[in-house]
């Protein structure tokens, strides 16, 4: 495989009981740098990123990953393992763990049973934790209870783990969902910088978000790959306005 | 700062609150009864399987109604070794009734003392790690694990009952009265054992203690939080979840074994649903997710049982199902938590008198 690719979809179709969400669906992702996944409700997006990051089996195709891992026969924590941190649409935290203990075992490190018992916080551990704390801006609220936080600061903190994780591929499924403008545009800028040491794939329907952060954008329809391009090159295309205006012209009437 | 004062008086109480209950389990032999001696450790050695419970129910979300089988096993282990010392190298009674001539080749090892504990600890053991290999690796959790464990205790029950020449039926196995020579009824017999009770229950609060607030710890409350997310972190949750459900089969087949010891007997009865629901109540009235709660909830709910039992044997089971019901209700964190938010008030109370700014009280009440 190319050096620079870190992951490659080839064909790949979920079908959940006949119904195929993601059908032939084709991706290939460098190194480094930041995709944005768009399509309108139900395109599959989501679901493709199920399939990579192993919640849902592909019927089809292949997923690579790096120098030819294929990850449709890996389990969800094999696959976090190996470097693919996940978001979820809805903020997916431990409510009951503080703050800082969700990013504790968010960390990168030895994840055997045997291993969490024997290892202690190491003080540099603890600096990381406080120094993720301030960039997500949770910086005094690192010993309440997780649950507590707003909506948007349980999105923040999901990013600060996935931060933690140190993951080579970073899946986000609408991470900007519930924010203000300003927190929008902070995680755009957030993850423009994480982007310049790893592949970063942002699904998002906020177009003015896209707009101002996005260098390649992926368009998905129906589970297929629509077209691949720049924000200006999307946008400039026919199809792609067919099925967004398609959609809005059903949605009126 | 202050929050950290905080924390820190609350931990001198809780301190304080610890060395006193030792204290207590220290003296209590010099001014109770033999008989109320051998009560306490009856339910001391029902602690140790509550706080088991509690690891797996209270901290890790997986409710167990099966844990009966685990105590069950245990107390058959000693059960079987105190027999056979009983015999005095003849075959048990109840072999000789239903017409056995030769001892079976798994009671043979029940002669050491030492195998037999080993085997009481081991068996509970193996069992739970058969079921949740089983179950926790294909994801069956929640109510479908829950059914699964009563089922064990279907089976468990009926297999021993059946199985009269072997394990003594329903009457389950009794008739000795000696451990190493010494009667087991002798009142300083009582008290050592009295002592070793409480001591194995220390040691376990303390172990449990010990992983809770480990890394391991957190990753079992991170586990009953969501166990999806902690998939996707890179933990397999299986793991974490076979681990502490042997864990905790093991401290309950500890707990059979002291209970023999004091009770001397063993039966199917002892290891039914019945006792395992109730088991699972000890843990909810106590306060689920404090190891303390689940000891205290054992102690208490056992102490009111042999109080109310004597006089009104027929509501006692009513009043357990109504106390159950109003804990899970009102008192989702049972009685450890009802003191502890009583507490909490005080503070704010008093707090409040020494007038503290609005805001700063509202943030008080809301961490
Ligand atoms: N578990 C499932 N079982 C059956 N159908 C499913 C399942 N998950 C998704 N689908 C269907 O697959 C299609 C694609 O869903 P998916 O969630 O991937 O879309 P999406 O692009 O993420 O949409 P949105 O923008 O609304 O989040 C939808 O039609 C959905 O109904
Ligand atoms: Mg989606």
């Amino acid at each position: 495989m190319n050096d620079h690719v870190i992951l490659r979809c080839e064909d790949v179709t979920v079908s959940f009981d006949g119904f195929k969400a993601v059908q032939g669906m084709n991706l290939e992702l460098k190194k480094r740098g930041l995709r944005f996944l768009i399509g309108p409700n139900g395109a599959g997006k989501t679901t493709l990123l199920d399939a990579v990051c192993g919640k849902v089996k592909p019927s089809g195709g292949r997923i690579v990953f790096q120098d030819g891992i294929d990850l449709a026969r890996r389990k969800e924590h094999q696959i976090a393992e190996l470097g693919i941190g996940r978001k979820f649409q809805a903020p997916s935290i431990f409510p009951t763990l503080t703050v800082e203990e969700n990013l504790e075992l968010a960390m990168r490190q030895k994840r055997g049973v045997l291993a969490t018992l024997r290892t202690r916080i190491l003080s540099s551990e603890r600096k990381l934790i406080r120094t993720r704390l301030e960039g997500i801006g949770l910086g005094g609220k690192g010993t309440l209870r997780a649950g507590g936080l707003s909506h948007g600061e349980k999105q923040w903190l999901e990013i600060g783990m996935m931060l933690m994780q140190e993951p080579s591929l970073l899946l986000l499924d609408e991470p900007a969902a519930g924010m203000t403008d300003r927190e929008t545009d902070k995680t755009g800028e957030l993850l423009q910088e994480i982007a310049q040491e790893r592949a970063v794939v942002v699904v998002e329907h906020d177009m003015e978000f896209v707009r101002n952060f996005a260098s390649i954008v992926t368009v998905m329809h129906e589970g297929r790959l629509l077209m691949e391009g720049t924000m200006d090159q999307v946008q400039a295309d026919e199809r792609v306005a067919e099925v967004y205006l398609g959609k809005r012209r059903e949605a009126t009437c | 700062m202050k929050v950290l004062q905080r924390a820190s008086a609350s931990r001198y109480g809780l301190a304080t609150a610890y060395l006193l209950a030792a204290a207590l389990l220290a003296a209590a032999p010099l001014f109770t009864s033999d008989f109320r001696l051998n009560l306490l450790a009856k339910f001391l050695a029902f602690a140790i399987a509550a706080v088991g419970l509690d690891l797996l129910w209270g901290y890790t979300g997986i409710l167990s109604l099966g844990h009966g089988v685990f105590f069950g096993l245990g107390g058959y282990a000693m059960a079987m070794h105190l027999k056979l010392q009983a015999s005095g190298g003849k075959l048990p009674d109840f072999m000789e009734w239903s017409g056995l001539s030769k001892l079976p080749w798994f009671w043979t090892l029940f002669q050491s003392f030492g195998m037999s504990v080993i085997l009481g600890i081991a068996i509970p053991s193996l069992v739970a790690l058969f079921l949740g290999y089983f179950t926790f690796r294909n994801r069956i959790r929640g109510v479908y694990f829950t059914i699964l464990t009563q089922a064990l205790v279907v089976i468990s029950v009926t297999l021993i009952t059946g199985q009269q020449a072997f394990t003594g039926g329903t009457n389950g196995i009794t008739g000795y009265g000696e451990l190493f020579g010494y009667s087991l009824a002798a009142p300083e017999m009582k008290i050592a054992l009295y002592y070793v009770t409480a001591a194995v229950l220390v040691v376990v609060l303390l172990l449990s203690r010990f992983l809770v607030k480990s890394r391991f710890g957190k990753v079992l409350r991170a586990v009953r939080d969501g166990e999806n997310r902690v998939r996707f972190l890179g933990y397999n949750p299986a793991k974490f979840q076979m681990a502490v459900f042997v864990l905790s089969a093991a401290f309950s087949g500890i707990a059979g074994m002291l209970f023999v010891l004091h009770v001397g007997i063993i039966s199917p009865s002892m290891m039914g649903i019945v006792p395992s629901i109730e088991m699972v109540l000890w843990v909810a009235i106590g306060g689920r997710g404090t190891l303390i709660g689940a000891a205290l909830g054992a102690l208490l709910m056992n102490g009111a049982k042999s109080v109310f039992s004597e006089t009104y044997p027929e509501i006692w089971l009513f009043f357990m199902g109504a106390l159950f019901i109003v804990t899970t209700v009102f008192l989702p964190r049972g009685i450890v938590g009802l003191v502890a938010d009583g507490w909490h008030r005080l503070r704010l109370l008093g707090r409040r008198r020494k007038g503290v700014p609005e805001h700063e009280r509202s943030r008080y009440s809301a961490v």
